[in-house]
This record gives C-alpha cells, structure tokens and sequence, in this order.
C-alpha cells in the first residue's frame, strides 16, 4: 500500500508537468494564415442557429458548431461565453479594449448584445455606425421597429440592430376571464385592462372569485419601467421615475390584500401558477414567452402532445393590456477595428433587414422568433389562416404588431440593467414586509452606488 | 529535552535544506499571487474603475477609499459574516469530533463504519450552485418542506424561508454545515488515527472510560488538527461568498441580512473598482490575519514554532 | 462492576450513534436522490418544483446532452480531470515538502516564512482575481491552455498548514534521524520515509482539492475562453444561460449528473486510503 500511494503520487506528478503541455500543442487550432477568420461574440448559441440556419452564404458547419465555413471561403470562429456572473460581458470588455494590438484574424468582427446594457456598448467608440461605417442604407433599416433602433441609437448615430423584436402583451386564462368579468373574448377583456386603474378595478373582482390577479412581484415591472418620462440616469443622479414608484405601490397593494401569490419570475410557484392547477388571472409576456414558456409551463402532461385537452393548452388569450412594454431581444454590433465591414453589412442586411429571411424564421414553428419586420409582421397580422391553438384560435401576431408599434424606448441609459436589477431587489424586502419603504429606498441607493461608482446622488419623486 | 537536542542537530547540519524545499512553494506564490496582491494593496489608494467601457482613473485619493469604506455598512457586513459562520460552526465542530471520535473509538463496534465514513462527506461533491437549486426546490413556497408543515398543522401558510432573516441564515448555516461537516469529520479522524494506539491502550488498562479517553487523550493529542480546523473554518467563515450568493441571488436579502465581506467585495468588482475592493481586501486582510494569528497564539503556549 | 456499567453505557452510546449516523447518512445522500430523480424529469416538471418520483425522460435528457455540439462534454471531462488531477498532485506533493521544510530543519528565515504562510492563507481568491487575470494573460506559455489553472496550486497554503499541523502531531524526528544515520539523502528521506507516514494526509487532502478545482467555476470562467478548454462547471452554466428555445432544466440537471460520477468514482477510490484507517502507531513504535 505504501508504495502503492507513491507510484500513484509519482504518477499523478509527472502527468501533472506533461498532459497540460501536450494539451496545449495539439489544442492550438490556430487559423492557417490564409484563412480569412470572421469572430463572433455572443453569450448563448441562439444567435448561432439563426446564423446557421438562415444565412445564406453559409456553406457548412464544423462537426463542434464552433466555426461555420461560407461560401466565399469565409470562416465564422464562434466564441461563446455565458454571462452568469456578468462574466460574457467582462470578457467581452476585455477583448474590446485589446483590440488594436490584435491580429485581423483575431479582432472581434461581431459581437451581441442585449437592451439593459445596450447604451454601456453603443454610447462607446467600440461600435461602428450601422450606416456610415458598414454600410447599411436607411432603407434597409426602414422595415425596423423603432423602438428597436432606438435602444440602440445615440446621438442619432444607430449603432446596432436586430432581428428580433419582443413586444409584450398581458396573456389571460379564459375560463378564468370568463369568471371574473363574463368573458374571454379579447376585445373585450382589453376594455377591463386598458389602463392601470381598471386593471387594479379588475384585481379586486379577481380577488373575490377566488383568483390572483397576477403571480408575483415583478410581473407587471417591465410595463411599467418601460413607460417612464425620463431615463434612471442622468450624470452623477439617479432619477426614480412616478412610473416606478406606482409599480411600488401597486404590487405593495397587491401583496396586502392578497391579489398575487409573491413569487418571483423564474421560480418553482411562478411556474406553476402558469400550470393547470393555477389561480392566476394572467401574466406579463412577450413574443417568445407565450408560445414556449407560457405553453409547456400550462401543460398538465409535458411529455404528451401540446394540443387542446392537455392541461391548459388552448385555455389562454392575449391584449394588449395597460401599457406597451417589450421583454428580451438581441442585438449585433459591428466592433470598432474590424477589417470585415463587407462581409458584417451582408450579415446584418441578410438576417436583420431582408423581410423574406425573417419571415421564414417567424413562420417556422419550431422558433416562432417574432422578427424585427413591420411589413412582414402585418402581413402575417392579416393572414386570416394564422391562428395559434394555444390561444384559441387567436392571431396573436397582429395583437404583437399594433403593440410593437407604440413601445416608445427613448428613455434609456446605460446603467438600466443595474437599475432595474437592484430596485427590484431592494423593493422585494418592503413587499414582504421585512422593512419600511424608507428602508427599502436606502437599501437601493446603496447598492446602485456600489454597482456603479459613478453614481453619487439618488433622486425620488415627490409624493 | 530530547526535542531540543534534536533541533540543535538539525540546524547545525542540515538546515540550508529548509531552504531548498521551501523554494517551489515561494517562488510560484511569489509570481502568482504576490504580484496581483501588491497590486491590489496598491490600488487601494486610488479612484480606478470602469464606467460602461470608460477606464476612470487610477487617480491616487489616499484614504478616501477606506474613509468611505467605514462610512459605509461596513461593521454590519463584518457582524453578518460572523453570524453565519458561527451558527454554521458550532454545529459542525461539534457533530464531527463526535463522529471522529465514534468511527476511531475501537470499542464502538459500529458496523457499516466505512460507510458512513464515505457518505458524510459527499454533499461536498455536488456543486455549490447545483446544490443550491436542490435547496431552492425543497424550501420553497410549494415545495415538500412546507407542505410537511401545512399538512402537519406546524403553519397556516406556507414558511417563506428566504424572506425572512432567521430563516435565510438558517438556510445558509443549514447547507454549509451539510457541505462541510463530512470534511471536517474526515481531517480529525485522521488526526485521531495519528495518535498511537498504545496510548487508547493503556488508558483502557487503566480503566478510563470513552468520556475520559476522549477529553484527556484524544483531544489534547489532536490540538494541532483542532488549531488548523479553526483558523481554516474562520478563515473559510470570514471568505464565505458561493453559498450565500447563489442562495439569495447576490443579493444577500433580506434587508442586506445575508451580505457577507465577500459578497460586498463582489459587488464592487461589478464595476471592476479596482479602489474600493481593494481597500475591502485590505481590511479584511487585516480582519483575518489579526485573528488568525490571535487564535494560532493562544493556541500555541508551548511556542512549539519557535 | 466496571465493565458491566461499561458495557450497558456502551449500547446506550451505539444506538444513539446510531441514529445520528442515519439520519445524517440520509441527509446526505437524499440530494442525490433528488438530483437523480431530476435528471429524469423533463423541463417543465423541474420548472415546477420538486417531486420524489421519476419522470421519463432520462434517456431524452441524457441524448439532448450528449448531442449538443455546444457542450463538449468529453472534453470538458477531460479537462476537468487534467486541472483537477494535476492540481491535487501538485498541491499535496509541494505543500508536504514545504511544510516538511519548515518542520525537519531550523533556520534563520524559518519563522518568518511560518507566519508568511499563515498570512497569506487569509487572502480570499476574489482579492487578486483581476491582478491575476492581467498576469497569466501576459505570460506567453500560458495563454490559451490550462496551466494558469494548475501550477498556482504548488502555492497551496491551506495544504501547506494541514501537514504541517499533521508532522506535528505525527512525525517523529526520530525516524529522520534514523534514515540520515542510514545514509539516505535529504530528498530521499523525504520521498521514501516521510512520504509514507503522510499517506492519509495527502489522501485526505489530495481529495480536497481535487473536489475544489473539480467543481471550480470562478478561476476557469476568468481564464478560459476557448471552447476546447472549458471545464464541466462552465459548460453547466452555459446550458442555464441558454436561450428560451434551448434552455432545458432536464439538460442541466443530466449534466450535473454526468460531471459527479467521475468525481465520485475518484472519491471512492481515494477514500479507502481514509477509512481502511491507516494506523501509524505501527511506524511510531
């Protein structure tokens, strides 16, 4: 046994000095020199499969996924980071500020993008003009929604775009809606929703039929923190918009008298309000929520056929609710040091810009991406064939159209991801009734100034 | 007397080997951890952070940082950081010199001993953040922890344990003891196995009982394990960062109740400022190394390193 | 009389050992369980909270990991075998001999360099981790490759200070002695003499850091960018920040599975070195 332990320490030691040496000589798949290298950037492989499947010019993909060969001879080396612990987004800072001192093989050509942070990108010379530098024309963009080109727009220089857009509507169980106001019709039920005081109206009557008007604490966040006058910082300030504070308000009167069940978004109870057995009268969700999310979440079999009789598949509606909002969507930068401009104004004007390779991506029901096309969107709005089981029968993306229309974006700032992050979690303890709102706002202003050092002053609004 | 004799002979003939077998350990401490350390002590005297992709500074502010620092909650995070490494400890410390001493105690003829040797310590296996998702399922609003207790009667509605203080620190103290105590348990019994058998030996010829032998002959035998299982436990109480963090969401709620050192030193690093998590480090280098060297004193009157 | 109240006392004790030993036993085994049961169930089912009984998607779970190209998982075995490994052998193997320096010999910087240890055993990784980063990033033989994660473990000061506490508590100078008046040289006694004394030690914490490095995921995500090198607890993070479309809890939970039976398996192999309860009063006699 004795020796046994040494041969073994013995062994373990010189494999120690010798495996992470190989490891690297036969690792190295350093591009041959010839080889023209496009490097894209993104957080999850989502942006991959659109690229992979939608693209064009692709000619083949490598067996690992990691490099896409196109037609040209092109080859697209895919580097993916998650971003659990801000860590895609360190790396990516990282890369950006190394970028000169790189060979063209190795500069970041593309990287992605998602709206919280947006302006932290496009407010920054790492972003090439869409238009001026890569040589998108205002046409192309022209088809866009707006409030996608505005997240990302600075100074009137727009600095990425997407082929995405994510519109939210308020998405109801009928036979609930039924109960509490004598209909499922979405018409109609949009008349009892169609702003925040109604809404609340219809939480009470909810209420006394037994039901939750809405799950948890930060169901109805969005719609309203996407509806502010003014964005959560200017300079050194924090401006706290009326907007969130009725956010605070409500969902507090929410809580007290009982109209939600205080779950958070993503957790175990949230989901199952979703489920069959749920007592929820709706929730908050955008394009790729409903259809994916919301649909297995209703279920009552997952491992059966998603159709009508399975849980509450075919149970649920959409309106437009109190207010426009969006929830989710990526973005495409163009990296400031890019030798590639040609080819980045082929990827972005292909899958961002051309209605007929969007559309296919709406069209295939394994994605169902709502796809950053007016035209496209409204010809689907009005194709009378459309329909989704899931909602009835419902046409749910001509409600998506008309609301992707009024989402006004112009109030952002780069510092919203950590806004909206940290008043949602200082609030959650007033909620719960663990601390006074006074409490609640100290608690906020001192971790936003610890997120962000720049920031020194935190202003309320007056009551 | 017999130690002092020996320790005079190796000086004499040996002791420029100290050196050479301490060298691989200095020499990558040096470059790996000794340059980043001076550079965080460095920094800690100056404004340098990133706001968005905008480097700010390094602009040297001297104390300011540390001014700041302790204008801040910082006694609170320290008081927080204690608290749930002392209601993790207690327990732990505990359990496992009752388990080191039942598995080595010859007498205790526990059958299926390896097995529950190899089973404690294997919570420590799972991940921290795969262990929290369990954790997550079993105490939450739906979950069979408070369906047990509705249905038993316990409660009318169910515990919401991650809003409340008690009950978050409890969570937390609960998953660190079940990550750690295996570990512990395992270091003491080696600890106890070091000691020699003919002394349990000859206390039992002298007809000592198991209480007898565990507090005159286990315990002070194993003092150096203890002293090391202390200052490591203190020292991993005083960094304690992954379960609270990934238990409350970084937010170490409620009420900022849940914030340990780290977490706050973590928070600063969001925006890579460098100033103030430097100045964290350094006071909570000071923090330990104070009472790491205050512990390994007390502990040590014999002055066995000298 | 004696050993009559011995012996009554004696099943007292042992029933309570006992059940405290089950219990515990249980608790700590029930957390496979549920990861088993979890990765069993198809997404959804996790969503929605926890259940005691088996789902049926094993295979489907085990198949959508297997054929996600964007998770390597055998390599991500592999390279979390190599760090892992490596890492434990380099810490144990370096960290007894540093310690077995300071314990056997006397010299003038001696106590300094106790204490310097001590000291350094207080710094969390959190406080050098940016230093460090722009360090290995500019060290030309170890960009790119895995190194950076697995020579900063001969640096070990926690490993360090438990064998120093062990040969304190365990290693008489006496049998070093005897192996100089045999003529052995300095480094010989060390890995013939000494080393075999230290054998549950280095296992014990062989095994420790092995699990550490294993289940690491804040040093790798740091480090590594390349998909060829990245390590189990990346590529499980990887599937929880999937999109929408992809993100499947069933996934995450398989590859949970997937990266503890390796480490178990190692864990079991190394811990006969613990509970065969390697006696050394047999070398101290």
């Amino acid at each position: 046994m004795k020796k046994r332990i040494t041969k073994l320490m013995a062994l373990l030691l010189t494999t120690s000095m010798l495996v992470p040496m190989t490891a690297c000589s036969t690792g190295g798949n350093e591009a041959k020199s010839d080889e023209h290298v496009l490097n894209i950037w993104c957080w999850n492989d989502e942006f991959q499969s659109r690229f992979n499947d939608y693209y064009p010019e692709v000619k083949k993909v490598s067996k690992d996924k990691s490099k896409t060969y196109l037609k040209d001879g092109t080859v697209v080396k895919w580097t993916i980071n998650e971003n659990k612990g801000n860590n895609y987004q360190n790396k990516l800072d990282e890369a950006l500020a190394a970028q000169d001192d790189k060979d063209d093989n190795e500069k970041i050509d593309i990287f992605l993008i998602e709206a919280d942070y947006a302006l932290k990108y496009v407010n920054s010379s790492a972003t090439l003009d869409v238009v001026k530098d890569v040589g998108l024309t205002k046409k192309d963009l022209g088809d866009q929604y707006q409030y996608t080109k505005d997240i990302v727009t600075t100074k009137g220089v727009q600095k990425a775009t997407s082929w995405q857009a994510a519109p939210g509507l308020f998405a109801y169980r009928r036979s609930v809606a039924k109960q509490v106001l004598g209909t499922d019709d979405p018409v109609e039920v949009q008349k009892s929703l169609s702003d925040w005081n109604k809404f609340n109206e219809v939480a009470g009557k909810a209420k006394s039929a037994g039901f939750q008007m809405l799950s948890g604490y930060d169901d109805s966040f969005r719609v309203f923190s996407n509806n502010v006058k003014q964005p959560w910082v200017k300079g050194d300030t924090v401006t706290v918009d009326k907007n969130i504070m009725e956010w605070v308000k409500q969902t507090k009167e929410f809580t007290d008298k009982g109209y939600n069940n205080k779950t958070s978004l993503w957790n175990d109870a949230w989901s199952k309000d979703q489920g069959p057995d749920g007592k929820v009268f709706g929730f908050f969700y955008s394009t790729w929520g409903i259809n994916f999310t919301l649909m297995k979440n209703s279920l009552a079999d997952p491992d059966g056929k998603a159709q009508v009789g399975n849980g509450a598949f075919g149970d649920w509606a959409v309106c437009e609710g109190p207010a426009p909002y969006y929830w989710g969507g990526s973005w495409l930068c163009a990296a400031k040091g890019t030798d590639d401009k040609k080819e980045i104004k082929d990827i972005m004007r292909k899958l961002t810009c051309d209605k007929n390779i969007m559309k296919k991506m709406t069209e295939n029901p394994e994605i169902q991406d709502y796809t950053n096309t007016v035209s496209g969107m409204e010809e689907i709005a009005k194709d009378p064939n459309f329909g989704s089981e899931f909602l009835g029968g419902q046409n749910h993306v001509a409600l998506f159209s008309e609301s992707a229309n009024k989402i006004d974006m112009s109030n952002t700032s780069k510092y919203d991801q950590g806004c909206n992050e940290k008043i949602q979690t200082a609030m959650k303890d007033y909620f719960d009734g663990k601390v006074s709102l006074d409490k609640a706002k100290k608690n906020f202003e001192t971790s936003i100034k610890e997120t962000y050092p720049t920031i020194k002053k935190v202003e309320w609004p007056n009551e | 007397m017999k130690e002092n004799k020996t320790k005079k002979y190796r000086r004499d003939k040996h002791g420029k080997w100290g050196y050479v077998f301490i060298l691989p350990f200095f020499l990558t401490f040096a470059i790996f951890q000794f340059i980043p350390l001076a550079s965080t002590i460095y920094y800690s005297f100056f404004e340098y952070y990133r706001d968005g992709l905008d480097v700010i500074g390094p602009k040297f502010v001297g104390l300011r940082n540390y001014v700041e620092l302790f204008g801040a909650d910082l006694p609170k995070y320290l008081g927080n950081t204690f608290i749930l490494w002392i209601i993790g400890f207690i327990p732990q410390i505990v359990v496992s010199l009752v388990l080191a001493a039942w598995f080595t105690d010859e007498r205790l003829k526990i059958k299926g001993k390896q097995f529950f040797k190899v089973v404690i310590y294997m919570p420590n296996l799972i991940m921290a953040s795969a262990f929290s998702m369990l954790f997550f399922a079993l105490f939450s609003d739906i979950g069979p922890i408070n369906s047990f207790l509705v249905s038993s009667g316990f409660v009318k509605e169910p515990v919401r344990f991650l809003s409340s203080v008690i009950g978050a620190r409890g969570l937390i103290a609960l998953m660190n003891f079940l990550m750690w105590f295996g570990n512990t348990t395992i270091l003491l019994m080696a600890a106890v196995m070091g000691i020699s058998p003919s002394l349990f030996e000859a206390a039992q010829l002298d007809g000592c009982n198991h209480r007898q032998i565990f507090f005159k002959i286990t315990l002070p035998s194993i003092r150096p394990i203890l002293v090391y299982v202390f200052i490591t436990s203190m020292i991993g109480g005083l960094q304690m960062f992954d379960v609270p963090q990934i238990l409350t969401g970084g937010a170490g709620s409620p009420n900022r109740t849940t914030t340990t050192m780290i977490m706050f030193l973590n928070n600063h690093l969001y925006s890579k400022n460098n100033g103030m998590a430097g100045a964290v480090s350094v006071v909570l280098f000071v923090i330990c190394a104070v009472l790491c060297l205050a512990v390994y004193k007390t502990s040590d009157p014999a002055g066995e390193n000298k | 009389m004696n050993s009559k109240n011995g012996l009554k006392a004696g099943g007292l004790r042992k029933l309570i050992a006992y059940i405290v030993l089950i219990i515990l036993a249980f608790l700590c085994l029930f957390f496979f369980y549920i990861l088993i049961i979890n990765s069993t169930r198809n997404h959804a089912q996790i969503q929605q909270g926890f259940s005691a009984v088996p789902g049926k998607a094993f295979m489907k779970n085990f198949n959508n990991v297997l054929n996600d190209a964007n998770v390597p998982i055998v390599s991500g075995i592999k390279n979390s075998f190599v760090i892992s490994a490596c890492s434990a052998a380099l810490a144990v193997y370096f960290s007894a001999l540093t310690a077995y320096g300071l314990y056997a010999y006397d010299f003038k910087l001696k106590k300094p360099a106790f204490v310097f240890i001590l000291l350094i055993l207080v710094m969390p990784t959190q406080v050098s981790a940016l230093g460090f980063l722009r360090l290995v990033k500019s060290i030309p033989f170890m960009k790119d490759n895995l190194l950076p994660l697995i020579v900063p473990s001969i640096a070990a000061p926690a490993v360090f200070y438990f064998m120093y506490s062990y040969m304190q508590s365990s290693l008489p100078m006496e049998l070093v002695e005897a192996a100089r008046i045999d003529g052995c040289s300095e480094f010989k006694t060390f890995n013939r003499v000494v080393m075999p004394i230290l054998k549950p030690a280095l296992a014990v914490q062989a095994i420790f850091v092995f699990v550490s490095s294993w289940n690491n995921y804040f040093m790798p995500a740091l480090v590594i960018d390349r998909k060829e090198l990245k390590t189990l607890p990346i590529l499980i993070a990887s599937l929880r920040g999937a999109d929408f479309l992809k993100f499947d809890m069933g996934k995450v939970y398989m590859l949970i599975m997937l990266a503890i039976v390796p480490i178990i398996i190692v864990y079991i192999l190394l811990s006969k070195y613990i509970v065969a309860g390697v006696a050394l009063g047999g070398v101290k006699e």
